[in-house]
């Protein structure tokens, strides 16, 4: 075994060069293999690689079920905690469900080493296995309380970040931690207990109350966290701010920060305390270091009122200019922008000096928000009506200026500014004073370079302009100024036609030719401008973002309904495609003969032009646009329109909105010194004008009254929208699956799958397996005479019990109590089926269970109160002893009396014996150690020997008990069968593929293949089943072909080769035994035939 | 819930990359480089604290980082674990790194990735603090390198690795490996701690 050295080395040097950034997933199938080493030091260089390099996507993780199972239950505390370690990095939804279980019982190892880390991983399969919280709960409820700390912290550190995803369910904890929370001396654990708290308090608001008293004490050590733990305490809370503010004058900048934290904590539910601190914040702006800075950017936010915006807002303009580094530059915009646009714009009192912001804030270079300023310009002048003339001749200076914005870069943020500076010219043209003008500078050939969106934009909205300026022309009976101006876009739109942009494109050609049609009629002296500006007509209303959502579906409308039957898969879908391309080519070769005339030739022309222009690499013919543009004579107006705003371009083109601010201050002082004069007059007027749009404004700080009056739409949602606010959840969320009651009893659905020999639901989701519980509860009745007699006796006293053995799906007998009618079919039925089952197949075993389901249906029971015990067996190879096997059994009471003196007997064959104690009788059974209390399950193993293990083994068995309830006992007994197949003398071991091949050449294997056809199931589900059900291990696989090697308990050497074909499986084995192998196959090929 | 762990020298290369959620390589370079540029310009006098903004797709993580010498150790965690707590653990790991090594420096954790990985999983697991004491860490690491020499170790494995590789036939051995990231600056080492 060198090799496995070279391996792990190989493996442990591909995790170096992970790091480096190199994929080595190619790699996955040795990782396996070294983790499968029974060397310590190499299965944990194994898992090392697999937690660094597997996923949800590794399809070969599939694969390592068994072996992880395997290390998990090792003798060995380290390889246990190297596969916990491992497991919690990648496990999947798969490996959780199958192993659930195997770590719920690791969390109660005797040692804490391990115990802690199977505490742990338990949240990751919560995470990815969500069903397996219920049952596992009140194991982890119980390590709250567990004497190693180290297992208590990892418990609470689990039940934390559930916690946080949905404290509701926790909030019963809360006495517990609170015991924990002054008993434990643990930094960690108290932190973790605060945060908990911190989710709770605001669901239960008494626990505020009582935890002051302890947090009081804590305080000094844990006034960060403590912040967000007690929401509602206004004494607490000064007590807390005032602290806060202490560390916030800290030097130490750890600390600052955390000050600074805190306090936006307490901004959110007690904003007016923090507001006092204003001028600390402000300072902290100031501050060298950037986290700090960004952390009072965000007290800002909270801390803004109509008051003080302007005043916060001119700070931070200051700080704008003042700031290197575009990100940070960039996010105190984002931060001005939200500031100001928060909830409403509710602070806003003058949206001139909130337009002018804007309007600065796009002399901003390189920021990447510019669509962020745009869309905050459009939304403003959409809502606000009277704000619209204002910011109309604002945007008509920015696109005088457009060059000043848009010159430096093409991919400048900042021009997205433009877009909304068009859009607001073009739709509130009828502010715009001097219309020529702008249209102008809309026109100008500067304009191709911007990119295509807002072209586009633009040129729609010329013709807008178009539109009110031929309005105002006509009726004021200027019919040159008109002609003029008609002519002056005919001129200019060519441009834009030959745009690289398709949308660019369409519409200027479009609006060309309308113009055209209008120049004519205009020639004509037809009064034209009314039809146009129809063109524009009707008012654009805000609509809500989430008003598409709301529209409620119309009555009668299915939107699942098929509008038209598929149609059937029935059709051979070979022929189907080709005879629609057939047909497609006729008609097309059809109607393109006749129609490639003119037009056509024109279009194609046209189009390889375009391919030529677009191609840099062809020489052009024809000019490009600018130079054509310049040989128009349209040209001379360019610099007079530029000179002509010298005016402006002073302060170019921008306001300052400091004047805004003085302006402001003194129009406030001035409405107060009015107001002390007619208080209650203004007040009145106040009310009456503002009521209907905007109560916001007039009822909350009435002092101050905006400047303009302010009518902030509301966003439109549609008719009967439904009014929820749930639709904000994230439907994906992977912590809403685990929002589940905790606090219910469990459900006998909800036991986590066992591990199970030949289960194949296992493999499933995991909702199969509710019904199948179900299922096997109602199992079929074939029971000796004897026992039903018994049983009907019972009946007749009210008695109705239910006995369920449960026996894999290789066995399944179960008796139960039957009415008195269904008694004799049903004896008759079943005797049918021994007769007809030799081989107990599982197939018929299954349709034996529907048919006798349907005979039960009409006794509806609710299933766990009927059974009395059920039986749960695996059969393991015994490695130290060759002729050994011992089957674990899982006995389970399922009823609600208590079970005692259980005695389990096998009749022994020639072949197989159970292992009794010296002394005994081959009819002695053997007593279980322990006695059941009622729903408990508990585990015994039993040792049976054999001789010959080349042959499947049937052996029936007796389980005798007494049952004891309240009604005194009474003696049970329950047959069932134990079936030894091949398989499971079968121990999974791994091979190395030159050993496999040594062992191929050596010649004296016999031979034998079988071939499965139907199957559908992946190639990697179907390596999983065999490695999961028959105990193989995968040698080596290449595409759809994989070798695989198992290993009896007597020594025999089973190879396999299995390849995928399109719908079948053909499986050639090599064994040293050939009754072996062909018994083997044959089960093989029967769970095959079950996929 | 600790995102990831990264451990990177002075100049950005990475020494220990540690994500505990599933993110291809190239994706987990870059975030190694930008975290790296966010940390670099940051001199050694303002807070440990860090919001990296998008870098990891949440605004919920937070990086928390403490520059030894020549190495930066970051950890990217969300919002429920305590600032000041990791800025300890850091400490702890730091710590317990310095005794299992006996005077920690870069080199260790070149040569003995593998092992720092060990050590890591020891203090955490799955993104989850398994432990913060750390005489148990270290405890827990010498019974487990104990159990490794009981076992001959890797280190054995080599000289049993060339005689492999000697059997095997390799068409051509592969003549130049070329690892151009290590380039060991020895002499600029200065130990840490």
């Amino acid at each position: 075994q060198d090799n496995i050295a070279v391996k792990a080395n190989a493996v442990c040097k591909l995790t170096y060069l992970q790091m480096l950034g190199y994929d080595i997933s190619w790699a996955a199938f040795n990782i396996i293999e070294v983790m499968s080493a029974s060397k310590f030091t190499f299965k944990r260089i194994g898992y090392l690689a697999a937690s660094q390099c597997f996923h949800e996507g590794t399809d070969v993780i599939m694969l390592t079920t068994n072996q992880i199972r395997k290390d998990l239950s090792s003798p060995n505390q380290y390889d246990t905690g190297v596969a916990l370690t491992g497991l919690s990095c990648f496990v999947t939804p798969d490996l959780a469900r199958d192993l659930a279980n195997d770590i719920m019982t690791l969390m109660s190892h005797t040692k804490p080493y391990i115990r802690k880390k199977a505490v742990l991983i338990m949240y990751k399969v919560f995470l990815k296995y969500p069903e397996s919280l219920r049952p596992a709960f009140p194991r982890l409820k119980e390590k709250l309380e567990d004497p190693d700390p180290g297992v208590q912290s990892a418990a609470v550190n689990v039940i934390c970040e559930l916690a946080r995803r949905n404290p509701k369910n926790y909030l019963s904890l809360a006495p517990l931690f609170f015991k924990l929370m002054t008993s434990s001396t643990n930094n960690w654990v108290l932190i973790k207990i605060i945060k908990l708290f911190g989710a709770l308090t605001p669901l239960e608001p008494r626990l505020g109350k009582k935890l002051i008293e302890p947090l009081t004490n804590l305080i000094h050590r844990f006034l960060i966290s403590l912040s967000s733990g007690m929401p509602n305490h206004s004494a607490s809370i000064q007590l807390c701010v005032q602290k806060l503010r202490i560390l916030i004058e800290d030097s130490d900048q750890n600390l600052k920060y955390l000050g600074l934290l805190a306090m936006s904590k307490i901004l959110k539910t007690h904003p007016k305390s923090v507001q006092s601190h204003k001028d600390l914040i402000l300072q902290c702006l100031d501050d060298k270091d950037e986290s700090i800075r960004l952390r009072a950017l965000d007290l800002l936010y909270g801390m803004v009122s109509k008051k003080n915006l302007m005043e916060i807002v001119k700070k931070l303009m200051i700080h704008v200019d003042k700031a290197e580094g575009t990100t940070y530059r960039d996010e105190l915009l984002t931060k001005i922008i939200d500031i100001c646009s928060q909830s409403n714009y509710q602070y806003i009192t003058n949206f001139e000096w909130y337009i002018s912001i804007l309007v600065e804030l796009t002399r901003l270079e390189g920021t990447r928000h510019g669509h962020l300023i745009a869309a905050q310009m459009l939304d403003v002048a959409i809502r606000v009506k009277a704000i619209r003339k204002f910011a109309v001749s604002q945007m008509a200076m920015l696109l005088d200026n457009a060059h000043l914005i848009a010159s430096n870069t093409q991919r400048n943020g900042i021009c997205e500014v433009l877009y909304a500076a068009a859009w607001i010219c073009g739709e509130f043209s009828e502010h715009l004073e001097e219309a020529n003008q702008t249209l102008e500078a809309m026109l100008r050939p500067k304009v191709t370079t911007l990119p295509g969106h807002i072209q586009a934009v633009y040129v729609q909205n010329m013709v807008k302009l178009y539109a009110s300026i031929l309005q105002q022309k006509e009726q004021s009976g200027e019919k040159e100024a008109a002609q003029e101006i008609t002519q002056l876009m005919i001129e200019r739109l060519p441009q834009f036609v030959q745009s690289a942009d398709l949308e660019v494109q369409e519409r200027a050609s479009c609006i060309l030719q309308l113009i055209k049609y209008i120049q004519k009629l205009q020639i004509k002296e037809v009064p034209v401008a009314e039809e146009v500006i129809a063109l524009f007509a009707g008012e654009l209303n805000p609509v809500a973002p989430k008003a598409q959502k709301k529209v409620p579906v119309p009555e009668g409308l299915d939107l699942d309904a098929w509008i038209n039957e598929p149609p059937s898969d029935s059709e051979s879908e070979d022929e189907k495609p080709k005879t629609i391309f057939h047909d497609e080519e006729q008609r097309h070769s059809r109607h393109r003969q006749p129609e490639i005339d003119e037009e056509e030739l024109a279009r194609r022309r046209e189009a390889r032009k375009q391919e030529q222009a677009n191609n840099p690499f062809y020489i052009k013919s024809s000019p490009s646009p600018q130079k054509r543009y310049q040989d128009t004579p349209g040209v001379e107006h360019i610099p007079v329109v530029q000179i002509d705003l010298s005016v402006p371009l002073k302060v170019p083109g921008m306001p300052m909105s400091d004047q805004y601010v003085k302006l402001e201050e003194e129009r406030r002082h001035k409405q107060k010194l009015e107001k002390d004069k007619k208080k209650k007059k203004q007040k009145k007027e106040k009310r009456g004008k503002h009521h209907r749009h905007n109560s916001l404004h007039t009822e909350s700080e009435e002092d101050i009254a905006p400047a303009h009056h302010v009518d902030i739409i509301t966003e439109e949602m549609p008719e009967n929208a439904l009014p929820s606010d749930e639709d904000d959840k994230d439907p994906n969320d992977p912590y809403k699956a685990l929002d589940i009651d905790l606090d219910k009893p469990l459900a006998d659905s909800e036991k986590l799958p066992v591990q199970r020999h030949r289960n194949v639901e296992t493999l499933k989701s995991p909702d199969s397996e509710a019904p199948l519980v179900e299922k096997k509860s109602k199992k079929p009745k074939k029971k000796e005479k004897k026992h039903k007699e018994k049983e009907r006796d019972k009946g007749k006293k009210k008695e109705k019990e239910k006995k369920v053995i449960e026996e894999e799906e290789e066995k399944k007998k179960s008796s139960k109590h039957k009415k008195k009618k269904h008694k004799k079919e049903k004896e008759e039925k079943s005797k049918d089926k021994k007769k007809s089952k030799k081989k107990s197949h599982h197939s018929e075993e299954e349709t034996t269970e529907s048919v006798q389901n349907g005979t039960l249906d009409d006794e509806p029971l609710p299933v766990s109160s009927w059974a009395l015990a059920a039986l749960t067996y695996d059969i393991q190879g015994n490695l130290q002893n060759d002729s050994q096997v011992t089957v674990s059994v899982i006995f389970e009471n399922k009823s609600t009396s208590f079970l005692k003196s259980m005695e389990l007997n096998v009749l022994d064959s020639l072949n197989t014996k159970m292992l009794r104690p010296e002394g005994s009788s081959v009819h002695d059974g053997i007593p279980v150690p322990f006695q059941l209390p009622p729903g408990i399950s508990n585990e015994a193993q039993f040792v049976f020997t054999l001789q010959s293990i080349v042959m499947a083994q049937k052996l029936k068995g007796t389980l005798s008990f007494i049952v004891k309830n309240d009604e005194g006992s009474t003696h049970e007994k329950l047959d069932f069968k134990l079936h030894f197949s091949c398989a499971s003398y079968l121990i999974t071991t791994p091979c190395y593929s030159d050993a496999f091949a040594k062992l191929l050449e050596s010649g004296d294997l016999h031979m034998s293949s079988i071939k499965v056809d139907g199957i559908s199931i992946s190639f990697q589900h179907l390596l999983a089943k065999i490695c999961f059900h028959h105990h193989f291990s995968v040698v080596e696989r290449v595409d759809s072909c994989a070798s695989m090697y198992s290993r009896s308990i007597q020594g025999h050497h089973v190879c396999l080769l299995v390849k995928k074909g399109e719908n079948s499986v053909s499986i050639d084995g090599k064994c040293n035994d050939s009754t072996l192998l062909s018994n083997l196959l044959d089960e093989m090929k029967e769970t095959l035939s079950k996929c | 819930m600790i995102n990831a762990i990264l451990v990177f020298n002075n100049h950005g290369k990475p020494r220990l990359v540690r994500f505990y959620q599933h993110l291809a390589e190239e994706v987990q370079q870059q975030i190694i480089r930008e975290t790296f540029h966010l940390v670099l310009k940051r001199d050694d006098h303002i807070c440990n604290f860090l919001e990296c903004g998008s870098l990891f797709g949440g605004s919920d993580y937070k990086l928390i980082y403490r520059h030894y010498a020549t190495l930066y150790f970051v950890f990217c965690v969300d919002s429920s674990e305590s600032e000041l707590g990791i800025l300890d653990l850091i400490q702890v790991f730091v710590e317990t790194l310095d005794k299992c090594f006996e005077n920690v420096c870069e080199l260790d954790l070149i040569f003995h990735m593998d092992k720092v990985h060990h050590i890591l999983q020891e203090v955490v697991i799955g993104g989850m603090v398994l432990e913060t004491n750390m005489n148990e860490i270290v405890a827990q690491v010498e019974a487990q390198s104990k159990l490794e020499k009981a076992e001959g170790g890797l280190s054995a494995a080599p000289s049993r690795a060339v005689s492999a590789v000697k059997n095997i036939n390799l068409p051509e051995i592969p003549r130049n490996i070329n690892i151009g990231d290590i380039n060991i600056k020895v002499p600029n080492l200065s130990q840490f701690m």
